[in-house]
């Protein structure tokens, strides 16, 4: 394994950590974001296909990315092995393949993972990098609710 | 029947959904970097002038929440829309910058009806969003779930 490989932790899932959605915050985001009466309000979303209050999707995902950050390389000060400066997480292109596997119901702990699956030369920017990402969250019950694959730039020289 | 003005019926492929603008402010860009994606460029103007992005610039997941936004404001809720399973690619291709004003389009792609749930159909679109200089900022593939006018309680 390259120096890059053993940073990244290529090929290893981490546990990014757990959050339990409250009905306040679920509500927050949906009213700025998503106001889908089964995101907003608790009794419209009893009438409703999913028959509960539940988080947006997109909520569960930039909740995923709070998690991500908390524990990514440059925040833990994993240490750095590799000849050259220490890799610097740049902008993301965007991500692929994401799906909403079960709603995410008011009181549910989430927890998200993170695994490191390839990284490649960027021909257009020298010295920078594409790293790819499985991106999972998973509900008390074990139970996936989100997965995606995401992609995002590194500085390596 | 439904009161709904969009069903699965009226989506036909090359129809095209105009999502109306929004106005993207310093204040909310860093109010959504502090609770979701709290990297310096989407936290303070120059710490993103230095990056990439080239000045305070929106999370990515916040340029998709305003997106879902325009999408509940323009059309969704007020449609038979069941949900969506996920989304098939997203690219997010300029920095969303404080002071862009955003507008985007809807596009149909393509629609079947569901094999296995009478009544639901399955609509696959094309959302694209642009600067107030029209230069596209993200694109995004997905499909949706819409009850027929028909089957909508």
């Amino acid at each position: 394994m390259s120096a890059l490989d053993t940073y990244f932790r290529l090929g290893e899932t981490v546990t990014l950590g757990s959050h339990t959605f409250g009905a306040e915050e679920i509500k927050a985001f949906a009213r700025k974001f998503d106001p889908q009466p089964f995101h907003v309000d608790e009794t419209a979303a009893r009438g409703s296909l999913f028959g509960k209050l539940c988080a947006s999707g997109w909520h569960t995902a930039a909740m995923w990315m709070k998690y991500n950050l908390l524990n990514r390389e440059d925040a833990t000060d994993r240490p750095w092995e590799g000849p050259g400066p220490r890799p610097e997480f740049g902008p993301s292109p965007g991500f692929e393949k994401l799906k909403w596997l079960k709603p995410v119901y008011v009181g549910e702990t989430v927890t998200f993972t993170r695994r490191a699956i390839a990284h490649r030369a960027l021909a257009s920017r020298p010295g920078w990098r594409v790293l790819t990402v499985a991106c999972e969250a998973f509900d008390s019950t074990g139970d996936k609710v989100l997965e995606f694959e995401s992609a995002v730039l590194v500085r390596t020289g | 029947m439904s009161a709904k003005k969009w069903a699965f019926e009226d989506f036909v492929p090359g129809l095209k959904i105009d999502l109306g603008e929004r106005h993207v402010t310093a204040q909310e860009i860093v109010e959504f970097a502090d609770e979701f994606d709290a990297q310096p460029m989407h936290l303070v103007e120059e710490a993103g002038r230095a990056s990439l992005l080239g000045g305070l610039a929106a999370s990515g997941w916040h340029t998709c929440a305003m997106l879902m936004r325009m999408l509940c404001d323009s059309m969704l809720l007020d449609s038979t829309s069941q949900g969506a399973p996920g989304i098939d690619t997203l690219r997010w291709r300029k920095p969303v910058l404080a002071g862009d004003t955003l507008t985007g389009t809807c596009t149909v792609l393509s629609t079947r009806t569901s094999s296995s749930r009478p009544g639901l159909g399955l609509v696959t679109v094309r959302y694209e969003l642009f600067n107030q200089r029209g230069e596209l900022v993200l694109e995004m593939q997905h499909t949706g779930m819409f009850l027929a006018r028909g089957a909508a309680a």
